[in-house]
């Protein structure tokens, strides 16, 4: 029994569905909880029979059911589960072929900036690297044919918001795929299908699993053949995920309103007491009224979600400061239910060259927050401490 | 640190291994030793095991208790704690308490010599009057299960004291994000974690916190004896619950106040029982007890066969026993949690055969509610 929509089901709201992601999808014994089929290969009833299973790397229930739960909330036609992000990112390139260009946000997580430029430039797919915040810098990159768009909003680590209908008008004019990587934001506060985006691609490693144990990928796809080239693509290249790992982001699906609603109101206060403090001389978070692109991210967000950047005044004191904190846990990834901290320049956007770094304004003092669920206030103590 | 903040850090050990973020799951049934006299920390997965500890740990410290034991089941959780006394002993009771606990009493602790006498605890006098030279233990649910009864635990907890007797009670429906007994003076807290603690409805599992570390001791001894303990997987799967508990059990409570407050005013429903009414017996000793009135109600459609009916039409939340979890679920005490209780049992204490019990979950209140209304119309419509 598959967990397809029904018009009735389409009128429930977003917090209903995601608290009952795959729990009616066992007819047999009525499980609340999706069974985990871990299982690599499927029994067939006789020749040219099937249960619409055959292999797992294929097709598995429990990936299915994250699968179609991730399509039915994000708006799209289709959802596809990987190993990780990089993987889900991954089958996207092996759409192009070489002379493609494809036309890329320059300041965005250093795996993709690496997936691009030491696995798929080498292969002759070529990434421009632009400002995808300003619009008609993004056109002026559209000199010749340009493949697709892969933007992120807000980005990584500076939290720049772009005008994602205005881009994804661009994409269509020219015949270019628009994709969005929503990792930061997650269906529940940004909705790149309905903004004009052909795919959604999510890191499910951070908000979606939520509680920082398990690593997957998603992509979500809003028009069939989109949706079939990529199916195709998982299949053939197989970097599907397992299970367990589905059943374990299902699981955190469940409680995505509770926890990112509250783990957004925590970043508010946190971005708010940082702003006027005087260690810190620049504050990266769209909730703040004076952050550039604050109207635009209400606009196109319910949100502005829980990940705030901010610069130190002496950036010779980021070690220390790495070191002293005792609340925020000093870790890469983000999105989960424990605050972390990290220091792009030499963590996540390491693979960045320096200048490209410095240009961007990822400096040595530039510090990145994933706000969790811990009590603000504790939060607040911890970074006064060590600030 | 704040209760919300331990919870999402709970069962972290900065100092082991390799920093992960979540405790690693330990599987292995025996660990070497380096020496034949002098063992490690750990030697035998049943008397200790890694994982167990983080969340025995993290529900010490959440409970505010010097020792935390985690158990198969809530049950087993129960059973551990009633083999610290002995035949010839005596317990005093809370007259509606889930119906496993009243089977175990009156029918495995009973025939082995532990008698118990059910008393209204919401009544402290009735609780006194009960005790007897053999009684050794006061049992309590607040709120009780499933009419969300209310009594005065610092009460019974002082009387319990004066007479020297053990207080235990099970606080399934509160967790310590709501109500810690051992602040009011309770010597053991118990919890089916299948429930609230755990969250997503995928895992049983029970957890013993004691207040001070002798009784802990004895509890231990009970626990690695008898060996009913919570394997690894699912000790980690409670604390991974754990890390959203305040959030989930807000944002349930909070639909639960509407839900009820609704029903209460509904023709088709009889009686709304919630601590959070105003109305609700004990309302006002819940509110100096409690941070909230929970996520659990219970109410009595107008007829045995209106309820029937009710249930049948349901469409959103489940039919099914359990509770605390992200979905929904709407019980009947009559052949679910209250089916050990014999009917004569169960009638006498006003747990009648019109009413179900509903768990608040995720879903939107919006939702629930327009569901719940075309239940209640086609309630008796047959």
């Amino acid at each position: 029994m598959s967990a397809s929509v029904t018009d009735k089901e389409a009128r429930v709201h977003l917090d209903t569905r995601l608290a009952q992601c795959g729990s009616r999808w066992d007819s047999r014994t009525g499980a609340v909880s999706m069974p985990v089929y871990q299982t690599a290969t499927f029994r067939h009833a006789g020749l040219g029979k099937s249960t619409g299973y055959d292999y797992s790397r294929t097709g598995n229930p429990t990936r299915a059911v994250l699968e179609e739960t991730m399509a039915a909330i994000d708006g799209g036609c289709r959802g596809l589960a990987f190993a990780s992000g990089m993987a889900a990112i991954d089958c996207l390139a092996r759409l192009f072929a070489p002379g493609d260009r494809i036309v890329v946000t320059e300041d965005l997580y250093g795996g993709t900036y690496r997936l691009f430029e030491r696995v798929y430039k080498p292969l002759g797919i070529e990434a421009v690297y632009v400002d995808t915040a300003d619009t008609a810098a993004v056109e002026a990159a559209f000199t010749r044919k340009v493949k697709a768009l892969f933007v992120e909003s807000p980005t990584n680590p500076l939290l720049k918001v772009a005008d994602l209908r205005a881009l994804g008008r661009l994409a269509q004019r020219h015949g270019a795929l628009f994709i969005v990587d929503n990792t930061f934001m997650t269906p529940l506060l940004q909705r790149p299908l309905a903004l004009g985006a052909d795919v959604a691609v999510y890191s499910a490693t951070k908000y979606l699993g939520g509680h920082d144990d398990v690593v997957g990928g998603l992509l979500v796809a809003r028009e069939p053949d989109v949706a079939e080239k990529l199916a195709f693509l998982q299949n053939a290249a197989g970097a599907i995920l397992g299970p367990q790992d589905c059943w374990l982001i299902l699981r955190g699906l469940k409680t995505l309103g509770v926890r990112l609603r509250r783990q957004q109101a925590n970043a508010l206060d946190v971005a708010a007491f940082l702003a006027v403090h005087p260690a810190v001389v620049k504050v990266h978070y769209p909730g703040l009224p004076d952050h550039p692109g604050h109207g635009r991210q209400l606009l196109q967000a319910t949100g502005c979600g829980a990940m705030v950047s901010f610069e130190l005044a002496d950036p010779s004191r980021a070690a220390d400061i790495l070191a002293g904190v005792q609340v925020f846990l000093f870790a890469e990834s983000l999105g989960g239910v424990e605050s972390l901290i990290t220091l792009p320049a030499v963590q996540t956007h390491a693979d960045i060259d320096p200048e490209t770094r410095a240009r961007l304004g990822v400096t040595d003092g530039l510090l990145r927050l994933s706000i969790g669920l811990e009590d603000p206030n504790d939060l607040i103590a911890d970074l006064e401490a060590v600030l | 640190m704040d209760l919300t903040t331990r919870l999402v850090h709970g069962g972290e050990n900065p100092e082991d291994g390799f920093g992960d973020l979540t405790p690693p799951i330990h599987l292995s049934s025996t660990y070497a030793q380096a020496d034949p006299e002098r063992f490690g920390p750990y030697d035998y997965a049943r008397s200790g095991n890694p994982t167990r500890a983080a969340l025995e740990e993290a529900m010490a410290s959440l409970e505010g208790g010097a020792r935390g034991l985690a158990f198969a089941s809530g049950m087993a959780a129960i059973a551990s704690t009633l083999l610290l006394f002995s035949p010839g002993d005596h317990l005093v009771a809370c007259r509606d308490l889930y119906g496993g606990a009243y089977r175990a009493l009156t029918t495995l602790f009973a025939r082995w010599g532990l008698d118990t006498t059910f008393v209204d605890t919401s009544d402290l006098g009735a609780v006194e009057r009960a005790v007897t030279g053999r009684t050794r233990a006061v049992y309590v649910e607040s709120p009780s299960n499933p009419l969300l009864t209310v009594t005065d635990l610092a009460g019974v907890a002082a009387l319990a004291k004066a007479h020297g007797l053990v207080s235990i009670v099970d606080n399934t429906f509160m967790t310590p994000f709501l109500q810690r007994p051992l602040a009011l003076g309770f010597d053991i807290v118990l919890h089916s974690a299948t429930k609230f603690l755990g969250g997503h409805s995928d895992v049983v599992a029970g957890v013993a916190v004691m207040a001070d570390a002798a009784t802990g001791r004895r509890l231990y001894a009970v626990q690695n004896a008898f060996g009913a303990v919570l394997p690894p997987q699912d000790s980690w799967l409670v604390l991974r619950g754990l890390r959203t508990l305040a959030v989930r059990l807000a944002a349930e409570q909070a639909t639960a106040q509407e839900l009820a407050a609704w029903l209460a005013k509904r023709p088709e429903v009889a009686r709304v029982h919630y601590p959070g009414l105003p109305g609700h017996p004990g309302h006002d000793i819940h509110a100096r007890q409690a941070d909230g009135p929970g996520a659990v109600l219970s109410f009595e459609l107008r007829s045995p066969d209106a309820a029937k009916a009710f249930m049948r039409s349901i469409r959103l939340p489940k039919l099914a026993v359990s509770l605390g979890g992200v979905e929904s679920i709407l019980s009947y005490p009559a052949t679910m949690s209250h089916a050990a209780m014999p009917p004569a049992e169960r009638a006498s204490r006003g747990i009648s055969d019109a009413l179900v019990r509903l768990s608040v979950g995720l879903e939107s209140a919006r939702d629930l509610k327009s569901d719940l209304e075309q239940a209640l119309g086609n309630d008796g419509r047959r």
